[in-house]
């Protein structure tokens, strides 16, 4: 008990609008996400563990408390907000060694070309003109399932600032090591439950166990090797 | 359960809708709004309906009081006003709402303070039709779901 559906994905919603906040919400949910919302963008990245300095906040550092059990796969930001306007989020986010990874939408109620360009330009992955229609979310899926396989090829070769993922790399090299005694263990196992199983998988067990036999060699002449 | 009964409803509940959308007060949008509503989420659209009205009023408000003194008028607030009453009436569907947005925005951005007036009460109106028209229907749909009945898909087309 207690463990994480992975096959979920998490997006952080952004926009000051209470209105707006509730309909991206919902289009969310029915698209089979989890949704975060905020009101600012400052609040999105206090919520990824990004602590903004208050004395100059063009300065960026990791918080040692970082969210680590909340995984965002997206960020789905309203360009027009008062303070920290979407386009400055994306920035910050792509900015950020730790986040520039997560995928980002903005989203606008008017169409100004420029605007599309320099988001896009600024590595947002998608635009998309209020109102936002559920086909629109089809299009997330992609950007989101992207990070989730980056995530699962990347992780022992995770270059990061913090201090995080080196005691990670150490575990897995040992986790290696552990598995082939245990190979040879299980063999002996097999046998055991050939011998004492009476049913007609008896046979099966056996035929399985004289197959393998021939192609591997006897005990005494394993040599394991690291 | 009364099958007659929830036919006459479903069948009056349809013809009511698809009056709005014929006469214009609603769009493809409201349409979209519906898709969102299910057995998790029964009572969506009417929620997202009241917090649009909540929103209308107040904005309202806030802009006839940036537009009340001749000499002393706040077109930024205005102007910050109609882009959110645009926003949120395009979201929900509010078609003629939206429409007299788009008027207001024009005028607002020349800086005709007669003009925003007239719009103004023109959206005041159109929110208000509006508002009423939805309750109708609603009242419509938990007359069916009372009935026993099930609230029928209408295809707009």
């Amino acid at each position: 008990m207690g463990m994480e559906t992975e096959s979920q994905f998490h997006v952080l919603a952004v926009d000051d609008s209470l209105f707006d906040r509730k309909m991206i919400e919902r289009l969310l949910q029915k698209s089979s996400c989890q949704v975060t919302t905020v009101d600012s963008g400052s609040k999105a990245l206090e919520f990824l563990g990004l602590r903004v300095d208050d004395e100059d906040p063009n300065v960026l550092s990791t918080s040692p408390h970082i969210h680590q059990e909340v995984e965002i796969n997206l960020i789905i930001t309203d360009y027009c907000m008062p303070g920290m306007t979407g386009y400055d989020l994306l920035k910050k986010v792509k900015e950020s060694a730790a986040f520039k990874s997560i995928p980002v939408v903005i989203m606008s109620s008017e169409n100004v070309p420029a605007r599309i360009s320099r988001c896009l330009e600024e590595g947002a992955e998608e635009f998309f003109l209020k109102p936002v229609k559920l086909a629109d979310l089809t299009k997330l899926k992609p950007h989101m399932m992207k990070t989730k396989l980056k995530k699962e090829s990347e992780k022992p070769a995770k270059e990061e600032e913090s201090e995080v993922s080196k005691p990670e790399i150490e575990e897995e090299e040992e986790a290696v090591i552990e598995i082939l005694p245990l190979h040879q263990e299980l063999e002996s196992e097999q046998l055991e439950t050939m011998v004492s199983s009476s049913s007609s998988n008896k046979r099966k067990a056996m035929e399985e166990v004289i197959s393998t036999d021939r192609s591997r060699p006897k005990y005494n002449d394993i040599t394991t090797s690291v | 359960m009364n099958t007659i009964v929830v036919a006459q409803l479903q069948r009056q509940f349809q013809d009511y809708m698809v009056s709005l959308y014929q006469q214009g007060y609603l769009d493809n949008q409201f349409t979209e709004l519906r898709k969102l509503q299910d057995e998790g989420s029964p009572d969506f659209v009417a929620e997202v309906v009241s917090l649009f009205f909540d929103d209308c009023a107040k904005l309202i408000n806030d802009m006839s009081i940036s537009l009340e003194r001749p000499d002393h008028v706040d077109f930024k607030q205005v102007d910050s006003g109609v882009h959110q009453l645009k926003g949120s009436s395009s979201s929900v569907g509010a078609r003629r709402v939206k429409n007299v947005c788009i008027a207001f925005k024009e005028c607002c951005d020349v800086q005709n303070r007669e003009g925003c007036l007239r719009c103004l009460q023109q959206v005041d109106y159109e929110y208000k039709m509006l508002k009423t028209k939805l309750q109708d229907l609603f009242n419509l749909e938990q007359q069916i779901l009372q009935a026993g009945g099930t609230i029928p898909q209408v295809d707009i087309n």
